[in-house]
């Protein structure tokens, strides 16, 4: 039986003093390393719940041929035959180079927009804050949102988009697709991301510039050095970590682009802009092939993590010259 | 303590008044605050249903709560909530093709007893509805399904502009027979090239509409309405699974290269990704003459003030040299496995299919499969497309209705929409790679595929 101490009561005779001593003084017994486990641990269940645990389960499923919509069918494993199976498609292969050019073309114009953009905005001219906050409009919206108003924009016989194309070229608007034609349609998805992100490297290319010191440029100019010179010789080197931080950004977040391309255009004509990512999302959402899907998931977070890892070491050099 | 009495006795007033209601109010009270969720498409029928379904909870007093989801998502949502084991949906208007994953995962209750204990008869159907919606596996006694909505491919065109005197003559002049709804695939390209980039009351106007849809059914769903024609089977009617020669058959590979023509030919610039929703934008702004789509959109379309009434024509999908075929859509109405309220949910079924809720159905514009009614001597002249509505049940074929369906479909799609608007090889080799991939399927699921 508990004895419930009243709190006014326990004020007046001190009894409240003992009772709460008694967990304190268990408290008072933990070691600094054990107190220490005992904040982080609530942090380490939930990521143990909802990271960790998930990729081992996974990695456990990318061995069997699970299929969830004939889940009736018995579970076996099945060794590296996913692997082999992904490895050997000719399809995957092709997806994988789709989105590698879809990377390195969205990437490469981001960062040399971006970083021209960021020279412009950092010299402080008239209307330079409302013309800032224009430039990072697009990257605030929904990838979602893009995507579907793109769609409207780029829509040949309505569309703004063929009209002005049409003005300035003579072409009719309606005699070409922008994402209904195999050879337009992966520069579209490329433009579309890169003006959604450019304003994003333009932002991280311009804390790179706003952090050289200005006595640099100070002691170039006695030294009689050229604006040409000055630029390839003090704002291109010391902003380089910016830009290969941008580059790795970019190129993580562009190679699992999903959302924007599949509304745009559903990875078509055919398959001319199916990313891998969209092949991923449809073998594991739409054909329920759960045991190949995660095999590719993770093929695919292996490649990501490779080369990133390669390249943050790339990024640590260049940082220590 | 005298507002506590007072409290006290209207309390009891209300318990007693509720207790005459539950006496006298038959099932409506007893069943108050029961509620059962039905999942469908979003479309113009599910609006109809919700009209209807009033009348359910007026005479059982259980509330309908609907959840619907637009068609390019319909198949991800509710096969991810089956799969999941999900609690969302009680009842689930299911596409045809779902029915032998439902059936062999168990995710739709087999309504055989029930049905027998209802007195509820397959053969009151239309036999196209029942094999399509209800039976898994295919023509056998085994009901997973109510058929709800009898649907199929058919066409619209614009009667107004096929009955202009100048239009017909320069048809006549240019084919050497009257402009009328074309009755073959041949037929259908001639109007098509006739009418693409004419311009008609000041406006260019296209030829056709037709399914391009590459992410979810599109494409396919429009496709095989040529390929059935063309001589198309989906396996060896005496060999199951054998596709070689046959999927990829030399007048398939015809019908697939036709599909491509009518898309080149008479299509509006753009539709390269276009599906019902599409058609239905091109048509009622006036785009297009002809306009492929289901019979589930064409009630909606013939009450449009712009391009409904005196100005539609309807037409069943076209001949072709090998036959005559259309595509099956429609669903069956069924009960989820994990449902809490599998009782009320087979109520609701029994309601559903009763004559006279059937044919308030088809009033309120949705497609009744109940041979009471649309075999009923007024039905053709119901509506002004019932004709070719009932022509065209009679001519159904459907895609697989497998448990791997998906997985046939996203591979049909993709080759199909790789030759038809991406240009990526021949129509030979779209349909001998999709014998490839569909083997590779059907061996997975364990079945025997013959190679010859």
């Amino acid at each position: 039986m508990s004895t419930i101490i009243h709190p006014d009561h326990a004020a007046m005779t001190g009894a409240g003093e003992v009772a709460l001593s008694q967990p304190m003084k268990h408290v008072r017994g933990l070691s600094d390393r054990t107190i220490a486990w005992l904040f982080v641990a609530p942090t380490i269940a939930l990521l143990l719940a909802i990271n960790i645990f998930p990729l081992v389960w996974m990695i456990r499923l990318s061995f069997t041929n699970l299929n969830l919509s004939m889940s009736y069918l018995p579970l076996r494993f099945i060794g590296l035959d996913n692997f082999t199976d992904i490895l050997g498609d000719e399809d995957v292969w092709f997806r994988l180079q789709t989105t590698a050019r879809f990377v390195l073309w969205s990437v490469a114009l981001e960062m040399v927009i971006g970083f021209g953009l960021a020279l412009l905005i950092k010299r402080q001219f008239r209307g330079h804050s409302f013309w800032t906050t224009i430039i990072l409009l697009p990257m605030m919206l929904s990838p979602a949102v893009v995507g579907n108003f793109w769609t409207l924009l780029l829509q040949p016989q309505i569309g703004p988009f063929n009209h002005f194309i049409s003005l300035l070229t003579g072409v009719p608007a309606s005699s070409f697709s922008m994402t209904g034609e195999v050879v337009l349609a992966p520069w579209t998805i490329v433009l579309v991301d890169t003006w959604m992100w450019t304003p994003y490297v333009m932002l991280i290319c311009l804390a790179g510039l706003r952090s050289i010191p200005d006595y640099i440029y100070e002691a170039a100019e006695v030294d009689r050095a050229s604006a040409w010179r000055q630029f390839w010789s003090i704002t291109l080197p010391m902003t380089v970590p910016f830009l290969m931080l941008a580059v790795l950004f970019r190129a993580i977040e562009n190679f699992k682009m999903f959302d924007m391309v599949n509304l745009l255009t559903s990875g078509g004509p055919g398959s001319t802009t199916e990313l891998v990512s969209i092949t991923l999302k449809r073998a594991a959402f739409e054909k329920w092939r759960t045991g190949y899907s995660s095999a590719l998931a993770i093929i695919l977070f292996v490649t990501v993590f490779g080369a990133a890892n390669i390249y943050v070491k790339a990024l640590n050099k260049v940082k220590q010259r | 303590m005298r507002r506590l009495k007072w409290l006290g006795s209207a309390a009891t007033s209300v318990a007693l008044g509720a207790a005459v209601l539950g006496m006298f109010g038959g099932g409506e009270a007893a069943a108050q605050g029961k509620q059962l969720t039905l999942c469908w498409a979003a479309w113009d029928p599910a609006n109809a249903l919700v009209e209807l379904g009033k009348d359910f909870t007026k005479q059982s007093g259980i509330e309908m709560k609907y959840e619907f989801v637009p068609w390019t998502s319909y198949a991800d949502r509710f096969l991810n909530e089956l799969n999941s084991h999900g609690k969302l949906c009680d009842l689930l208007i299911g596409d045809s093709q779902w029915i032998g994953g439902a059936a062999e995962n168990k995710w739709y209750v087999k309504l055989n007893d029930f049905f027998d204990k209802e007195h509820i008869s397959m053969d009151d159907f239309v036999p196209a509805t029942v094999v399509g919606y209800s039976e898994w596996p295919k023509n056998t006694p085994n009901y997973w399904a109510l058929p709800a909505m009898a649907d199929a491919v058919g066409w619209t065109y614009r009667k107004d502009w096929f009955s202009r005197p100048e239009i017909q003559s320069a048809f006549k002049a240019k084919y050497g027979r009257d402009l009328a709804p074309p009755k073959t695939y041949d037929e259908l390209k001639q109007v098509g090239e006739f009418f693409q980039g004419r311009e008609i009351d000041g406006k260019k106007v296209y030829g056709a509409y037709i399914f391009t849809e590459r992410g979810s059914e599109g494409i396919t769903m429009g496709v095989t309405n040529a390929l059935y024609n063309y001589g198309f089977s989906y396996d060896n009617p005496k060999k199951p699974y054998q596709m070689q020669g046959i999927v990829n058959s030399p007048e398939a590979a015809k019908g697939l290269e036709f599909y491509k023509e009518l898309y080149k030919c008479c299509t509006a610039p753009g539709m390269t990704n276009a599906y019902m929703q599409e058609g239905l934008d091109a048509f009622k702004s006036g785009q297009v003459a002809m306009q492929m789509n289901w019979f589930a959109f064409f009630p909606g379309l013939y009450k449009d003030p712009n391009v409904g009434g005196d100005k539609i024509g309807f037409f069943v999908n076209p001949a072709g040299p090998k036959g005559h075929f259309t595509q099956l859509g429609g669903q069956g109405i069924s009960v989820v496995a994990t449902s809490e309220h599998k009782d009320d949910a087979l109520a609701y079924i029994k309601w559903f299919a009763q004559p006279t809720v059937q044919q308030r159905w088809w009033q309120l514009g949705g497609y009744s499969a109940l041979k009471a009614v649309v075999d009923a001597p007024d039905f053709p002249k119901s509506a002004a497309f019932a004709p070719q509505f009932l022509e065209s049940m009679g001519i159904v074929k459907d895609f697989w209705a497998e448990p791997s369906y998906a997985q046939l479909l996203l591979d049909m799609q993709k080759r199909v929409h790789d030759y038809v608007v991406a240009d990526k090889g021949t129509s030979q080799q779209a349909l001998d790679l999709l014998v490839k991939d569909w083997t590779k399927v059907f061996k997975e699921q364990g079945k025997d595929v013959a190679s010859q």
